[in-house]
């Protein structure tokens, strides 16, 4: 009754039931068997020879029937004791098997995760657009409004209300787009300054509104040079507002912009909707070749005919105002060297900044 | 405005050190702005040096020309040449061949030695020509960056000098001095003069100024030059267009005279070319003093001097050599011949000074800026006479500028003053503003002392008279820009320094934050480029075509269009009324640079011209307009929606490990547009739609629930894309945010039942006519399935085999739930009926199999 374990198919001979050294052979053969088994098929195969319809063990089973009663006891104990062991042995093995046939399996269907196909792909915001938001979040952070206006406006709002009479100079300084006929007096607006008047007529004073958006004159495309470009402007009108409150105001915007060592510095200039009027410098500490001042925008204390055309009365109010140009924004904080790539709309200008700038 | 430092530093107190950067440091500070610095220095190197013509052979050439061998004595006569280096001759003698003319043995020259470098990088090299070695050259002004002077070469006769052979010539011929270019503003007229300039400096430095003007002695002239009338009766905004008109006479001026070294590349490096003495006096006094004057030969001249208005259509031919046709605004100096100039703007050319002109009557007058502005602006003549008389002259220095020219003219022309000459006008009353204690500390935040204030005041010129409460500030007669009691704040807040203002943070009241409107603009551009588009930002600059082609869906249809009246292209000079001409555009030029799989999209303006067209008239300035003048302004303003456009070309993926390729198509473009509207929360519905942009069987026509045009989206037409240079099958959309916005339930969005019974799902296959739209039969089922219809979507069209030509059969998958029990097979199967029911009513739809 020495059979080869391993050959799962062979089982020893039918012991007699009460004859426990028989049964440990048969026993034996079978858990060598379950432990030679290499896989669920093989477990299977294992399983029927040694526990199947025509195993030894279920073949002596049978015989039970025919002994005596003493024998008989014996026989059940003996046999169940048997068949105890080799359903644990069983289930233990069948469990190692699973376990690694899942694995298997897991592993079969391993992927080069390097190779993986890009199914959805991230378009990008124009860094304008972008850079536009994020100054009117820095404001919208202060408390203060976002306010828009027409790109076509009238000449009172763009000029006269704003301290530019007809023959004033400065007028002509600003390089205008008439709509035809010139009769109509509508403009493509030079500044978003029109949007201060239109905020002042429509709010009620304290007004802290920014105004960003698309301006125009008429400059031919070069590097520095764009005939449609972007603003960003900023009116506070309330009691008692000073010099001292736009320049606080301005620092506190450039930290948030160009960090915690940025600061800020003011020139007399002149502009005909403030007075004084000053140009509006900033430190940037992380600008390409070195920090240095930067030439940033312009700004002042609202002319009293300014708050006057917007229905404010100068002499219980007084207001700041200031402007920077988007673009230029753009160019100095992201190194961006050439305007002709913030127009011309090259899909690989808005992507490398991708959502955030 | 440049301003050369040897002038700056006659009236003002620049360090002997001190560079042209140094002065712009110093002028930055009170408000002139830095923009260059002219210093020819930096240009011309090595040895130039004065020689002297020993001989000189002409040899006529087989081209024709005839050329000059010299030689050139570069040091003085006995001694040795201490230079040395190639072409270098130890005998201090040059053999140099010259192709000018106008010199002669004898005559003292400047001389570029081997090894100078002149401007423009040109290097003097010993070279070989015409049979000489020629080891130098006989320089021209122009050769040496002074000027345009190419006659001849510089002789120092010529000039009125006679230097030692052998010296450095460049400081003979003033070049040795450099200018500091500014920046001035428009208010700021006075500093287009070294008067005014050298007055900011000694301000931003603390120093002493030394007005010019008042080193002028104006002589009270004996007898009237000429009968002068100031005449105007037609002044415009209530002023005359002359104030003060000087005349003064003088006589015997030499036609050999040349202006003087000094003082011809003063003008060069102020950016004027010499011309004359007469010429360059005039403008030598205008620069130094603020005040463009204008020299007449006078026996050109008939009769008395009319200052007055032009008559309408009255001619005039200004010295430039033009005839110009004059309007009734123009002011002009007329004599009994009729006009004679435009008054402050050009001269005429009937009476100009001329190489004949003996006897000069000198003009110095002031005029009125806002006409000067007109005039120059109307006749487009701006020059620097244009440029001061615009921004308005000091009425005060009119007879010191005409003194300071007599002057000069006497002292480096030969002439005589014959005393005679006239001061004709009225001084206006000068300007005084009130100033209250404490205004300035209110507006900058400065706690100003008295002194502070009153220094700088009196500092530009003005006078106070202190009072209890205020002051009384007189302004001086070269600030016109200062009439109100900010200006004079400013003036304070300058010249005590802007760096003097503290920093305060003012709170703003609580906001409300973005609007709606602006979040849900954000919103959609930011779901839009999650989605894989691009933002492009076009010109808003598009063809009469393009309008007519995107504006209207029907072919021929005129679409009105916002056009401007100087475009910076004659073809491109509407405004758009579709976003989509640009981002066409913006996709050829990524496809003609290799990146023909674009996905673009652009937020922006479209602008659609009103009934009414601007404003006739406008309000004035510095009051607030009545509101049916704001109405008025407001009707005229052209409406501009807020539209967002998608251009999709090429493919979406390029296909990789496992996966096939995909182009854009039709269904893309209008996914973009529901993604749009479904972001803002409005409801988009789609119907089959036709326009001639797009491919007439892949267009939809987008609407609101209420059934208001918002957009289109679909193929564009291949034979727009063919002609246009697009790759094919390129598709596009475009929806007006603005009005779909409209269309969005602005109230708080509530909560709906979710019901957890089970669902029940029901398919259902229905044979329609095949020109039949799948959202027609859609909306059938909803509304005949009824409430407990949850969802249904379309899940196949089939046409073929089984089903008659012109028939379709479409399947769609229907999923009914109630929200208070489990659904019954039997209650499902009611409601699908129902559903089929209301197709097969309205387009006899029957249900398949």
């Amino acid at each position: 009754m020495s059979e080869s374990p391993s050959s799962p198919g062979v089982t020893p001979g039918v012991p007699h039931p009460t004859d426990s050294e028989a049964v440990d052979v048969v026993v034996a053969a079978a858990l060598a068997a379950f432990e030679e088994a290499g896989d669920l098929e093989e477990l299977k195969a294992a399983r029927l020879a040694h526990l199947g319809e025509k195993a030894p063990l279920t073949l002596a089973n049978r015989t039970i029937g025919s002994l005596d009663k003493a024998e008989k006891a014996l026989a059940g104990k003996t046999l169940g004791a048997a068949k105890g062991r080799l359903s644990k042995a069983l289930a233990a093995r069948t469990e190692v098997l699973e376990a690694e046939h899942a694995a298997r399996r897991l592993l079969e269907e391993t992927v080069d995760v390097t190779a993986a196909p890009r199914r959805t792909t991230l378009g990008a915001r124009h860094p304008l657009s972008r850079l536009t938001e994020r100054v009117s979040d820095g404001f919208v952070g202060m408390g203060w409004e976002i306010a828009e206006g027409p790109e076509v406006e009238s000449e009172w709002f763009n000029f006269d209300a704003l301290n530019f009479d007809e023959d004033h100079p400065a007028r002509e300084m600003q390089d205008t787009f008439f709509v035809d006929p010139p009769q109509a007096h509508l403009v493509l607006r030079t500044h978003t300054s029109p949007v201060q008047i239109r905020s002042m007529l429509d709010r009620e004073v304290p007004i802290y509104v920014l105004c960003p958006g698309r301006t125009f004159r008429t400059d031919e495309l070069d590097a520095t040079h764009t005939p449609v470009f972007h603003q960003f402007e900023g009116l506070a009108v309330d009691k008692g507002l000073t010099m001292a409150d736009l320049k606080g105001t301005l620092e506190h915007f450039a930290r948030q912009m160009f960090g915690p060592e940025a600061k800020i510095r003011l020139r007399p200039s002149y502009f005909p909707f403030t007075e004084p009027s000053a140009e509006l410098d900033i430190w940037h500490p992380g600008a390409k070749g070195g920090p240095r001042w930067i030439e940033w925008g312009g700004c002042g204390m609202v002319h009293p005919n300014v708050l006057r055309s917007g229905g404010i009365d100068p002499e219980v109010y007084s207001g700041f105002a200031f402007g920077m140009g988007v673009e230029r924004t753009l160019m100095f904080r992201n190194d961006v060297p050439d305007m002709h790539d913030m127009i011309e709309g090259d899909v690989r200008f808005s992507q490398h900044f991708g959502m955030e700038i | 405005m440049r301003i050369p430092l040897s002038w700056l530093r006659e009236n003002a107190e620049v360090p002997a050190g001190a560079t042209a950067e140094d002065v712009m440091a110093a002028l930055v500070r009170v408000g002139l702005e830095e923009e260059d610095v002219i210093r020819p220095l930096d240009s011309l190197q090595g040895p130039i040096v004065v020689g002297q013509v020993l001989t000189r052979e002409e040899e006529p050439q087989k081209n024709g020309k005839v050329i000059n061998w010299c030689t050139v004595r570069v040091v003085p006569e006995g001694t040795e040449q201490t230079l040395t280096g190639e072409g270098i001759d130890p005998s201090g003698v040059q053999g140099i061949i010259c192709g000018a003319h106008n010199f002669e043995v004898g005559d003292k020259v400047v001389v570029t030695l081997p090894g100078a470098v002149l401007p423009g990088d040109f290097r003097i090299t010993p070279r070989k020509t015409y049979g000489h070695v020629s080891a130098g050259m006989l320089a021209s002004a122009r050769e040496l960056g002074l000027g345009d002077d190419h006659d001849g070469i510089l002789v120092f006769r010529d000039l009125g000098l006679d230097p030692e052979v052998g010296q450095e010539a460049l400081p003979l011929l003033g070049v040795t001095d450099e200018a500091a270019e500014i920046n001035v503003t428009p208010d700021r007229g006075y500093c287009f003069s070294i008067r005014g300039v050298a007055r900011e400096y000694a301000l931003a430095t603390g120093t002493a100024f030394s007005d010019p003007a008042g080193r002028v002695t104006v002589a009270a002239p004996s007898e009237a030059a000429i009968g002068v009338e100031l005449k105007d009766e037609a002044p415009i905004r209530g002023n005359v267009g002359c104030d003060r008109f000087v005349t003064r006479e003088v006589t015997g001026l030499d036609p050999e005279a040349t202006t003087p070294a000094w003082m011809a590349e003063r003008l060069r490096l102020a950016g004027m070319r010499p011309i004359s003495l007469a010429v360059d006096v005039s403008n030598y006094v205008m620069w130094e003093l603020g005040q463009p004057l204008h020299f007449y030969d006078r026996d050109t001249l008939n009769g008395d001097i009319v200052v007055r208005r032009a008559a309408a259509g009255e001619k005039l031919t200004t010295l430039d050599g033009k005839e110009r046709t004059l309007h009734a605004e123009d002011l002009l100096i007329t004599d009994a011949s009729g006009p004679i100039g435009l008054a402050g703007i050009m001269g005429g050319a009937a009476t100009e000074v001329s190489a004949s002109t003996r006897t000069v009557l000198i003009e110095s007058a002031h005029f009125d800026a806002v006409s000067m502005g007109r005039t120059k602006r109307r006749h487009k003549l701006p020059s620097e006479a244009s440029k001061r008389n615009e921004r308005g002259v000091d009425w005060g220095v009119a007879d010191k500028a005409a003194q300071r020219a007599v002057d000069l003219l006497v002292e480096l022309g030969g002439c005589t003053d014959t005393g005679r000459g006239g001061d004709a006008g009225t001084r206006p009353a000068p300007v005084t503003v009130s100033l209250p204690h404490g205004a300035a500390a209110a507006r900058v935040g400065v706690e100003y002392t008295r002194e502070q204030e009153l220094s700088s005041l009196t500092g530009v010129g003005c006078t106070v008279e202190e009072g209890a409460d205020a002051d009384l500030v007189t302004v001086p007669s070269w600030r016109p820009d200062m009439d109100i009691a900010d200006d004079l704040i400013e003036e304070i807040a300058r010249l005590v320094g802007y760096e003097q203002i503290p920093s305060t943070l003012p709170v703003a009241p609580p906001g409300r934050g973005l609007t709606g409107a602006q979040r849900s603009k954000r919103r959609v551009l930011d779901a839009l480029a999650a989605a894989g588009l691009t933002e492009v930002l076009a010109y808003p600059f598009v063809s009469q075509a393009q309008n007519a082609t995107f504006g209207a869906p029907v072919e021929g249809t005129e679409v009105p269009a916002v056009h401007l009246a100087n475009p910076i292209s004659a073809e491109f000079g509407w405004l758009r009324t579709s976003l989509l001409p640009g981002l066409l555009e913006i996709a050829r030029r990524n496809a003609s640079r290799g990146f023909r799989d674009t996905a673009l999209f652009e937020g922006g303006l479209v602008f659609w011209p009103r009934e009414q067209l601007g404003s006739a008239t406008l309000p004035a300035g510095g009051a607030r307009p009545s509101d049916a003048e704001l109405q008025d302004l407001n009707a005229g303003i052209p409406d501009q929606p807020w539209h967002l456009a998608a251009v999709l070309s090429g493919r979406v993926s390029n296909g990789a490990l496992g996966e096939s390729a995909r182009a854009w198509d039709w269904a893309d473009a209008l996914d973009a547009a529901r993604l749009v509207s479904d972001t803002l929360g409005a409801e988009l519905r789609v119907t089959q739609g036709t326009h001639q942009a797009f491919h007439p069987g892949r267009c939809a026509r987008l609407e609101t629930a209420e059934g208001a045009l918002v957009g289109w989206a679909g193929e564009l037409h291949p034979d727009y894309l063919a002609a246009n240079d697009l790759p094919e099958r390129t598709v596009a959309m475009e929806v007006d945010v603005r009005e779909l916005l409209a269309a969005a339930p602005e109230s708080i969005v509530a909560q709906q039942d979710l019901s957890s019974f089970p669902a029940a799902t029901q398919d259902v296959a229905l044979v329609v006519p095949a020109e039949l739209s799948a959202a027609q039969v859609l909306e059938a089922l909803r509304e005949g399935a009824g409430e407990l219809l949850e969802h249904a979507e379309l899940f196949d069209d089939y046409r073929g085999q089984g089903i008659e030509p012109g028939s379709k059969s479409l399947a769609f998958a229907l999923r009914f739930r109630a929200t208070d029990r489990t659904l019954t097979a039997d209650e499902a199967s009611a409601a699908r009926e129902a559903a089929v029911a209301v197709a097969a009513e309205r387009f006899g739809a029957q249900a398949r199999g």
